[in-house]
C-alpha cells in the first residue's frame, strides 16, 4: 500500500497519543510560571461594555495578559465570585446582604469600587408616537407582580393610548437592573411580573425593542446611547417636584444632576483581595480607575466627579473591604460622595 | 383513450385533462426543487453581500473588540481549529475501534444488535442534548471546567456514532477476496486488518470522518451549553484554556443590534464556510487519491 | 513464550479492546439517560410532574416560580409545524420530481446542491432568519415583531428540506421499474403513476423520512435561539416572540446557573422532555419504515 495511507493510519495511533501528552496538569495549572493567569470578570450586562472596553486597552498596553468577561448578570457573577472562581464582579447595583454572608462563609474578601454613574434608561420604538413619559405610577401598574395576565394591552395604562398589545422587554432574574429597577419602580426587590422577554443581555433588548412598534423595554443608558437610532427614550416623571419638575430624560446632565430619579444609580466592580496580590489584577485596577475614566463617556455612562474618583482610587490603595451600602437602604438620598466619605 | 382501465387511472375525466395535470405536476416538482436552490442562493448572496466586504487580513487576525470595525476572528478561527484537532484525536480511536470489532468481531448476538440499534438511536440525538451530557459529566463531574478538553470531549460524542456507521460502510465495501488471501497466506485476524482491510478502507473512513468533523465545526448549541464564552479576546493556550469557536462568535456578533457587528457576523460566516470548503475539498482530493493507488 | 504464542495473546488483547469501545456507544447512552434522569429525578421532587406537563406558566427564573412547561411545548411546536409545512410538501414535491421526471443530468447536479443547504450550520441559518428573512416578511405581515416564530420556522423548513428529498427520493428510487412501467403500460401519466403507483409503494420511507423530518425541527436549537425570542407564552400566534424548549436550555446556559439549584435543573428536565420526544418520534420512524417496507424479491 501506499505511502499516504500509510502515513495517516500510523496518524490514527499518534494522535490520540499526543493530545494525551499534551495534558499536563489539571485545571488549576495553566501556562508557564512567569506568564500573567487569566483575569476572569463576570457580572453585570450593564457594566460589562465598560470592562470590557477596559479590558480591550489594557490588553493592548500590556501584551501577555489576557481579560476575560462574561455576562451572567450581577446575581449570577456574584454567585460565582463568591465561589470564588472569578477576581472580579461587575454589578449593576450594591451587593445585598445575602451576597455577603455568601463571601464570608467562603473567606473571599472583596474591595467596592464604585466606577460611573447610569441612568437606566425606559425605551419604545421610534415609531411609537405616544408614549413620550410615563410616570412612576404607571411603569408600576405596568410592570408589578399582578400586572401578569392583565395589563397586556397599551390604553390599560393610559386611557387615550391606543388599543395595542404590549410587548415587554426586560432585564432577567440574574440581573442588577432588574434588581434595581423593581426596587425602584415597584418598591419592592425582584418583584416583577414574569410574562416578558428576560434576557441578561441587554443586546436582545434592543434588538428586541428595535424591532417591534408595540415594544417597550429598560437597560443601562449606554445601551441607549450604542443605538439610539433604533430607540425612543422615554422619560420619565416621578411626581417630586423638588428633583426636577415633569417628565425629565435621562441624560448626562440629569444623571450628573440628579434630577433623573429615580432611575439613576452607580454601578461597581467588586475585586477579590487574594487576587489582588496577583500583579496583573492591581494593575488591571490601576489602569481601570485611571485611564478608564475616558473610556466610560465613550461606551455611553456618566464618569463620577473628580472628587469621587480621588476617595475611589484612595479607598482602593487603602484595600478598604466591606461595602459602603451595608445596612443602609441604596436609595436613600445620601450620594456617593458621602458615602465615601463615612 | 379515455374509458376506464383498470380502475387506479382516472375514469371519467378526458385525456387533455389529465395531460393538463400532469403538465401542472411537473411544474410544481420544478418549482419546489428550485426553492430549495433559489433559498440556498439567496441565503449565500445574503451573507457575502453583508459580509465579504468586512473580511481583510486584519479581520482574521485580529482580537474580538467592543468596535465593530476592530474585531476580529482570530481567536475563534485557533479555537475552532484546536477544537476540532482534538475532537479527532478523541473520536476516530474509539470510533474506528467500535466500527472494526462491530463488522469483523461481532457476533450475530443480542449484545451486537443492541450496540448497533443503539448507535443508530444515538445519531438523531439533538446536538443541545450532547451538550446536557458534557456540562453534567465533563463540566461538573469531571471537573473539567469549561476548558477546550471538554468542548472536544462532547462534541467527540457528538460524532461518534457517524463516525461508527461511514466506517462500518467503508469496512463492509472491502471485498472478502482480500481478507481471505490474507488468511490463505497464514495471517492472523488482526493482521489481516490492520495492514490489508482498514488501508483499504481508508478512504471512506477518512471521507466518514471529514463529514462529521465539518458538522462539528458548525456546532453550536452544544458548546454554548458547556459554557464557552463569547467574549474571549484571546487564543487557546492549552487544552485546560477558556476558548470560543467561530460559530460561537458568529452567534455573539448576531446578538448585538449595531449593523456593524452584523457585517462581522456575515463575515465570520464567510470564514466559517471557507473554512468548511476546505475541509471537504480535502477530503474528496485524499480520497481519489487514495482510491486510484488501492485499486 | 514463543513468537506464535505473543502474538495469539496480543490478538486477544487487541480483539477485547475492540470490544470495549462498540460496548463505550452504550455507555454515551447510558451516560445522556442518566445525567438526565438524574438531574429530572431532583426537579421532580420538588414539582409535581402534572405541574410541570400540564401547567400553563413558565417562570421557574423569577420570585414567583411556575413551572409549567406548556408555553415552551407549544412554542416548539409552533416552530417546527410551520417548518414541516414548508419542507414537506416542497420536499416531498422535489423527491418526486427527481426521482420520477428529472432526467438524470439534472438529478446529479441537483442532489448534491441541496446536499449544502444540509450542510450549512444553523447558526448561518439564524442569522438569514433574523437579518434577511424577518425584515422581509415585516413588510408583508402587519405587526410582525422582531422576534416571531414564523421567520425560523420557515428558515427552519427550508434548511430540512434536503432531508425530506433526499430519503424520499431514496424510497422512491428503491420502487422496482416494473412497478412504474406496469402503470404506464396501461396508459397512466407519468404523475398518475407517481402518485397512485409509485408513492403508495415507498410509503414506508416516506413517512420514516417526514417523522424523522419532524424530530430534526423539534431537535433544533440556533435558529429558534437566535430569531424566536426569549418569551414562554402559550400562543398559537406566529407573530410574536415565543420560546422553544431547546432556546430556554440555552438561555440558562448564557447565564450563570449553579449546580444543585432548582433553576440548574430546570434545563436537564425540559432537556429530558425534548430527549424523549425526539427519541420517541425516531423509535416511531424505524418502525413506518419495517413495519409497511414491500418486500420485493
Amino acid at each position: 500500500m501506499n505511502s499516504i495511507a500509510c502515513t495517516l493510519r500510523t496518524g490514527l495511533v499518534v494522535l490520540p497519543l499526543l493530545a494525551g501528552a499534551a495534558c499536563g496538569g489539571g485545571p488549576s495549572e495553566s501556562g508557564a510560571p512567569a506568564a500573567p493567569r487569566v483575569i476572569t470578570a463576570d457580572g453585570s450586562s450593564t457594566v460589562a461594555p465598560v470592562t470590557e472596553a477596559v479590558a480591550e486597552e489594557f490588553q493592548r498596553a500590556n501584551p501577555g495578559t489576557r481579560v476575560t468577561v462574561g455576562t451572567s448578570g450581577t446575581g449570577g457573577g456574584f454567585q460565582k465570585f463568591c465561589r470564588d472562581e472569578t477576581d472580579i464582579s461587575d454589578a449593576s447595583r450594591p451587593i445585598t446582604p445575602g451576597e455577603v454572608a455568601a463571601c464570608a462563609k467562603t473567606g473571599v474578601a472583596y474591595i467596592e469600587i464604585p466606577v460611573a454613574y447610569d441612568g437606566l434608561a425606559v425605551v419604545v420604538n421610534p415609531k411609537n408616537t405616544w408614549a413620550a413619559s410615563m410616570t412612576v405610577a404607571e411603569l408600576k401598574a405596568l410592570w408589578e407582580p399582578a400586572a401578569q395576565g392583565k395589563i397586556t394591552r397599551w390604553n390599560q395604562i393610559r386611557a387615550n393610548w391606543p388599543d395595542r398589545e404590549i410587548h415587554l422587554f426586560g432585564a432577567g432574574v440574574d440581573s442588577g437592573t432588574f434588581d434595581y429597577f423593581t426596587e425602584a419602580i415597584v418598591g419592592k426587590t425582584k418583584a416583577s411580573r414574569g410574562d416578558y422577554t428576560s434576557s441578561e443581555d441587554d443586546n436582545v433588548i434592543v434588538q428586541g425593542v428595535g424591532g417591534d412598534e408595540n415594544a417597550l423595554g429598560y437597560f443601562g443608558f449606554a445601551y441607549y446611547e450604542q443605538n439610539h437610532d433604533k430607540l425612543k427614550l422615554v422619560a420619565i416623571d416621578d411626581g417630586d417636584d423638588k428633583n426636577g419638575a415633569g417628565p425629565i430624560a435621562p441624560s448626562p446632565e440629569s444623571v450628573k444632576n440628579g434630577t433623573y430619579r429615580p432611575l439613576s444609580r452607580p454601578i461597581f466592580i467588586y475585586a477579590k483581595v487574594k487576587a489582588l496580590e496577583r500583579p496583573e489584577v492591581k494593575s488591571f485596577i490601576d489602569f481601570y480607575l485611571n485611564q478608564g475614566i475616558p473610556l466610560i463617556r465613550e461606551v455611553g455612562y456618566i464618569p463620577l466627579t473628580d472628587r469621587e474618583y480621588t476617595m475611589v482610587r484612595g479607598r482602593f490603595s487603602a484595600r478598604t473591604t466591606g461595602s459602603m451600602f451595608e445596612g443602609v437602604d441604596s436609595h436613600s438620598q445620601l450620594t456617593l460622595e458621602q458615602r465615601l466619605t463615612r | 383513450m379515455t374509458t376506464a382501465v383498470a380502475g387506479t387511472v382516472g375514469t371519467t375525466v378526458t385525456t387533455r385533462s389529465r395531460t393538463a395535470r400532469d403538465w401542472l405536476f411537473t411544474s410544481f416538482g420544478l418549482l419546489s426543487t428550485l426553492l430549495g436552490l433559489v433559498a440556498l442562493g439567496t441565503l449565500l448572496y445574503d451573507v457575502v453581500s453583508d459580509g465579504a466586504g468586512r473580511l481583510s487580513w486584519q479581520f482574521m487576525t485580529s482580537y474580538t473588540s467592543r468596535r465593530a470595525a476592530d474585531a476580529g476572528i482570530y481567536a475563534a478561527l485557533v479555537g475552532s481549529l484546536f477544537v476540532i484537532t482534538l475532537t479527532a484525536a478523541i473520536a476516530v480511536p474509539l470510533g474506528v475501534a467500535a466500527a472494526v470489532h462491530l463488522e469483523e468481531y461481532g457476533g450475530r448476538g443480542r449484545l451486537s444488535r443492541l450496540i448497533e440499534i443503539n448507535i443508530a438511536n444515538l445519531a438523531g440525538v439533538p446536538s443541545i442534548i450532547y451538550g446536557l451530557l458534557g456540562l453534567g459529566l465533563f463540566v461538573r463531574g469531571m471537573g473539567m471546567g469549561q476548558s477546550v478538553l471538554a468542548g472536544a470531549s462532547t462534541l467527540a460524542l457528538l460524532v461518534l456514532p457517524v463516525v461508527i456507521l461511514s466506517t462500518r460502510e467503508a469496512l463492509r465495501a472491502v471485498p472478502s477476496s482480500l481478507r481471505e488471501g490474507s488468511y490463505a497466506l497464514g495471517a492472523t485476524k488482526w493482521q489481516t486488518i490492520w495492514n490489508q482491510v482498514l488501508p483499504a478502507a481508508f478512504p471512506g473512513i477518512l471521507t466518514g470522518l471529514i463529514l462529521s468533523l465539518s458538522r462539528a465545526i458548525g456546532e453550536t448549541a452544544p458548546l454554548v451549553t458547556i459554557g464557552a464564552l463569547t467574549y474571549v479576546p484571546f487564543a487557546p493556550d492549552g487544552i485546560w484554556s477558556p476558548f470560543t469557536v467561530l460559530p460561537i462568535q458568529v452567534f455573539a456578533w448576531v446578538s448585538r443590534p449595531q449593523a456593524s457587528f452584523a457585517e462581522n457576523a456575515a463575515a465570520g460566516i464567510l470564514v466559517l464556510l471557507g473554512l468548511l470548503l476546505i475541509l471537504n475539498a480535502t477530503a474528496i482530493t485524499l480520497r481519489d487519491r487514495l482510491q486510484r493507488h488501492t485499486r | 513464550m514463543t513468537r506464535r504464542r505473543l502474538r495469539l495473546v496480543v490478538e486477544f488483547v487487541i480483539e477485547r479492546a475492540l470490544f470495549l469501545s462498540a460496548a463505550g456507544s452504550i455507555l454515551i447512552t447510558a451516560g445522556i439517560i442518566f445525567v438526565l434522569l438524574f438531574e429530572t429525578a431532583a426537579f421532580l421532587r420538588e414539582v409535581p410532574l402534572a405541574d410541570f406537563l400540564f401547567g400553563t406558566v413558565w417562570t421557574p427564573l423569577f420570585f414567583d416560580k411556575h413551572f409549567g412547561v406548556l408555553p415552551l411545548v407549544t412554542g416548539t411546536l409552533l416552530a417546527s409545524g410551520i417548518a414541516m409545512l414548508v419542507a414537506l410538501p416542497a420536499g416531498l414535491m422535489t423527491a418526486i420530481y427527481l426521482s420520477e421526471y428529472a432526467p438524470s443530468v439534472v438529478r446529479r447536479t441537483v442532489k448534491p446542491i441541496l446536499e449544502l443547504l444540509a450542510g450549512v450550520p444553523t447558526v448561518v441559518y439564524g442569522y438569514f432568519a433574523l437579518l434577511f428573512v424577518t425584515p422581509k416578511l415585516q413588510a408583508l405581515v402587519p405587526g410582525l415583531s422582531g422576534f416571531n416564530a414564523l421567520s425560523p420556522g420557515i428558515v427552519m423548513g427550508i434548511m430540512i428540506l434536503p432531508l425530506v428529498s433526499s430519503l424520499s427520493e431514496d424510497a422512491l428510487r428503491s420502487v422496482p421499474n416494473g412497478l412504474r412501467e406496469g402503470a404506464y403500460a396501461l396508459g397512466a401519466t407519468r404523475m398518475e403513476a407517481a402518485l397512485r403507483v409509485v408513492f403508495p409503494a415507498a410509503f414506508s420511507g416516506i413517512s420514516a423520512a417526514c417523522v424523522l423530518a419532524v424530530s430534526r425541527a423539534i431537535g433544533e436549537t440556533m435558529i429558534v435561539a437566535i430569531a424566536a425570542g426569549q418569551q414562554p407564552r402559550l400562543t398559537l400566534d406566529p407573530r410574536v416572540p415565543v420560546e422553544t424548549m431547546t432556546a430556554y436550555i440555552v438561555q440558562v446556559s448564557l447565564g450563570d446557573t449553579p449546580g444543585g439549584t432548582i433553576e440548574y435543573r430546570t434545563i436537564f428536565a425540559v432537556g429530558m422532555l425534548l430527549f424523549v420526544s425526539t427519541f420517541v418520534l425516531n423509535l416511531f420512524s424505524n418502525w413506518l419504515r419495517e413495519r409497511f417496507r414491500e418486500e420485493y424479491s
